[in-house]
């Protein structure tokens, strides 16, 4: 484990910490939480394709609902959260500046669990939108937006405070997240509601759909990759070069593919094929950065075996080219014919969504745990069963529902009854559900040993030099390949 | 390193951020919202110009609840009744295992009927458009008349009831307690008997346009 380099943290002139600590530490437990909710959420949905769903007959655990609940709180309950966390570790480390105010952290941090609460109980109760991934309740948005506002300014300020110019890539990438997941989602949740009807709201909610992944947690996640990747290695990125084309490339193609969301649609042609063209152009632009990641770890490869956050950033990146690659042959207008509307795309929202940002994320935890905690490791072992159950059940997951996909679009394309579709489909759902229950199970290990770690009564090497690593090989010098560390 | 202008906040955060998102909005979102307003948005007042027969019909197999709930079957109360279903299409996430879009591939036509196109979604009851993206049950762009009243209701409360290998929940909570349907039940069913209407009618005024003795060879 990496715990041995923990640095001590870097002190502001006015003395004062510059990293925050608890609120690392309430992002993480706030994520993790309702990470057990979605994922509780989407095994009780799943035992529905069973025909045996857990709760029947119930209003308010309808099974549709369950469905929005598990999405919604994966997305703005797993995933911010835990990115939130990451960022007031990363921004103020970076920057060598705090965030603006901590008064509005903190607000920040009540009214973002207020919000998915509110979401939680509004779904429940029958308040969904009707926007794909917007279905936070109408009256909430307003909120949700002000929050997206205050947290960009709480984050602004180090940035635009620092005194280490240029901005280390990673900056890069946050900087440009907080701006578009504003505008993402002022756009998805009012245009499609209030202005754009039919065609142009599909069109819209394809954007959105798509730029909830592409420009809020792709950015945010390359970002986290960025930063610790290297600290970790203890070297610099391969190439400042490749980071650039990964960047810019990925700003300007990823916003372009929404419609690619609704094919074959009434949406003009032309638009449609201009959003399957950009994300074929995207899985170059991916290809860079994945061969500057691994050109980075060349030569430290045997890190993988005791590093478990490590393990988890690169299998993470090993399944966003596999995603990216998917990508790039499922949205072609050919296959599309077969796989659209069936499980093989929930297959691959699973495989980006926890495969890849799930699992990096999981690794940040991991990484800071410790540090935030000042405890030493409860147990090693626990958390290399939480990696193999959550990796395994997540491959198993992945392959078992992209096969499902197929044999639900073929045998529509046959003009089977419908039932027939159901029926060949079951097999597939019960190892879904199998699945699901060995995430769950990897998570309750974990979650045990954050628990323990966090009670243990061993201090975190308090006797190890204080390194002061981290501030120091951040930016400038990670910038720059040729020096060497 | 100084003059590394692409790696400064501003260019960051106004070409990256601001330009790239706003050229991939009017290209993708813009051009399309722009050329589908040529076509007018219907209202809800537009749309009970045409009330299918269907409706009359719901009124008639369930008269004592229509009456309850809605009155007598006209403009107000579908107007009432399909925006009501509209809803709880939506709060139910129906929309979630349900499409609305009818491709023109895939045999899609031969299972559903009309490959579906814009014109049919300029309308208030499709904002926010239905479409869908997933399909655990069959589309709905057409599912007018496909079932009867009586069947709609059945499946609605207990769906393995009426299609034993259905995944598709139950709602018992659209009927009232002596199990036949309230509000919200009348209202679904409305909703879903209206999808697609109008192409029926259109159906049925374009065979009623065709010579007599030429419209066997199309029924
Ligand atoms: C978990 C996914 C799921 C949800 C949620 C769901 N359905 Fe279904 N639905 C299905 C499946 C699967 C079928 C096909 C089997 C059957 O007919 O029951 C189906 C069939 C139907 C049919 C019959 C279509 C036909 O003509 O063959 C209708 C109508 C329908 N659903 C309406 C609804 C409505 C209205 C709601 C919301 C209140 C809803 N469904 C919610 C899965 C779902
Ligand atoms: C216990 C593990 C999980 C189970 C059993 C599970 C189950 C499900 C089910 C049944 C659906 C609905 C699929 C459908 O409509 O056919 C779904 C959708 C979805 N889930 Fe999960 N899920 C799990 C974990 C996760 C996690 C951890 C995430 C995100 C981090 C996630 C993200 C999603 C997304 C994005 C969708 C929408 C897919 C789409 O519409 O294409 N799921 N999940």
């Amino acid at each position: 484990m990496s715990i041995v380099n923990v640095g001590a943290l870097p002190k502001t002139s006015e003395g004062s910490s510059l990293v925050d600590k608890w609120m690392v530490k309430a992002h993480f437990i706030a994520g993790i939480s309702f990470f057990f909710l979605a994922l509780l959420a989407g095994l009780v949905f799943s035992t529905q394709f069973l025909r045996n769903y857990l709760f029947p007959g119930i209003e308010v655990l309808s099974p549709g609902r369950i469905r929005m609940i598990h999405t919604n709180m994966a997305a703005y309950g797993f995933l911010a959260n835990l990115f939130f966390g990451g960022l007031y570790w990363a921004v103020p480390r970076l920057t060598g500046e705090r965030v603006w105010k901590r008064s509005v952290s903190i607000f920040l941090f009540w009214a973002w669990q207020t919000i998915l609460v509110a979401t939680f109980v509004g779904q429940m109760f029958g308040y969904a939108q009707g926007v794909e991934w917007a279905e936070t309740p109408i009256f909430i948005d307003p909120v949700v937006v002000i929050g997206v506002l205050l947290m960009t300014v709480n984050f602004y300020v180090p940035i635009l405070r620092t005194k280490e110019k240029p901005l280390y890539v990673s900056l890069w990438y946050f900087t440009a997240a907080f701006v578009w997941t504003g505008l993402v989602y002022i756009m998805g949740n009012y245009l499609p509601q209030f202005f754009a009807p039919g065609v142009a709201g599909a069109a819209i909610g394809g954007l959105f759909i798509h730029d909830l992944v592409g420009l809020f947690v792709t950015p945010l996640g390359w970002g986290m990759m960025y930063y610790f990747v290297p600290l970790i290695l203890k070297k610099p990125i391969y190439s400042h070069a490749l980071s650039l084309v990964g960047f810019w490339g990925l700003a300007f193609f990823y916003p372009l593919q929404g419609v690619h969301h609704f094919l074959w649609s009434p949406i003009p042609m032309f638009v449609q094929y201009g959003a399957v063209t950009s994300t074929i152009a995207v899985e170059i632009v991916v290809t860079t950065v994945i061969v500057n990641f691994f050109m980075t770890l060349k030569g430290n490869g045997s890190i993988l075996k005791t590093n478990i956050p490590m393990r988890w950033f690169y299998t993470g990146m090993i399944l966003y080219f596999t995603t990216c690659l998917q990508c790039a042959f499922q949205v072609t207008l050919t296959l599309q014919q077969i796989i659209h509307f069936t499980d093989w795309v929930v297959a691959h929202a699973h495989l980006v969504m926890l495969g890849v940002f799930g699992f990096w994320l999981l690794g940040v935890v991991t990484h800071l745990w410790p540090k935030v905690t000042g405890r030493e490791w409860f147990s090693l072992r626990l958390n290399a069963w939480h990696y193999w159950l959550t990796a395994i059940g997540t491959v198993i997951m992945f392959g078992d529902l992209t096969i499902a996909g197929l044999v639900q679009g073929f045998s529509w394309r046959s003009l089977q009854i419908w039932e027939q579709s159901l029926t060949a489909s079951m097999p597939f759902w019960m190892v879904r559900t199998f699945a699901g229950t060995m995430i769950v199970l990897g998570q309750m290990l974990w979650v045990y040993n954050l628990y323990r770690t966090a009670k243990n009564p061993k201090r975190l090497g308090s006797e190890v030099p204080m390194l002061n690593l981290e501030h120091e090989l951040a930016p400038a010098s990670m910038t720059n390949p040729t020096i060497a560390l | 390193m100084a003059k590394s202008p692409i790696e400064r906040f501003s260019t960051v955060f106004l070409v990256a951020g601001l330009s790239f998102f706003l050229f991939s909005f009017v290209s993708s979102g813009l051009v399309p919202w722009l050329m589908m307003n040529k076509i007018p948005t219907q209202s809800l007042d537009d749309l009970a110009k045409h009330i299918p027969k269907s409706f009359y019909k719901l009124a008639a197999d369930y008269p004592q609840e229509f009456k309850l709930y809605y009155g007598e079957p006209n403009a107000a109360s579908f107007k009432e009744a399909i925006s009501l279903g509209r809803d709880n299409y939506i709060a139910e996430a129906c929309w979630h295992c349900h499409s609305q879009q009818i491709r023109p591939i895939s045999n899609e036509p031969q299972r559903w009927g009309k490959v579906s196109t814009a014109d049919e979604y300029q309308n208030v009851l499709q904002m926010p458009q239905m479409m869908g993206t997933r399909r655990v049950g069959p589309d709905l762009f057409r599912e007018s008349e496909r079932r009867s009243n009586d069947w709609q209701m059945a499946h609605l409360f207990k769906p393995t009831n009426v299609v034993p290998s259905s995944v598709m929940p139950e709602f018992p909570w659209f009927f009232s307690a002596d199990k036949h349907p309230n509000k919200r039940g009348l209202a679904v069913v409305a909703y879903l008997q209206w999808l697609g209407s109008w192409a029926k009618d259109s159906t049925d005024e374009m065979i009623q346009s065709i010579p007599k003795d030429n419209r066997a060879s199309i029924q």
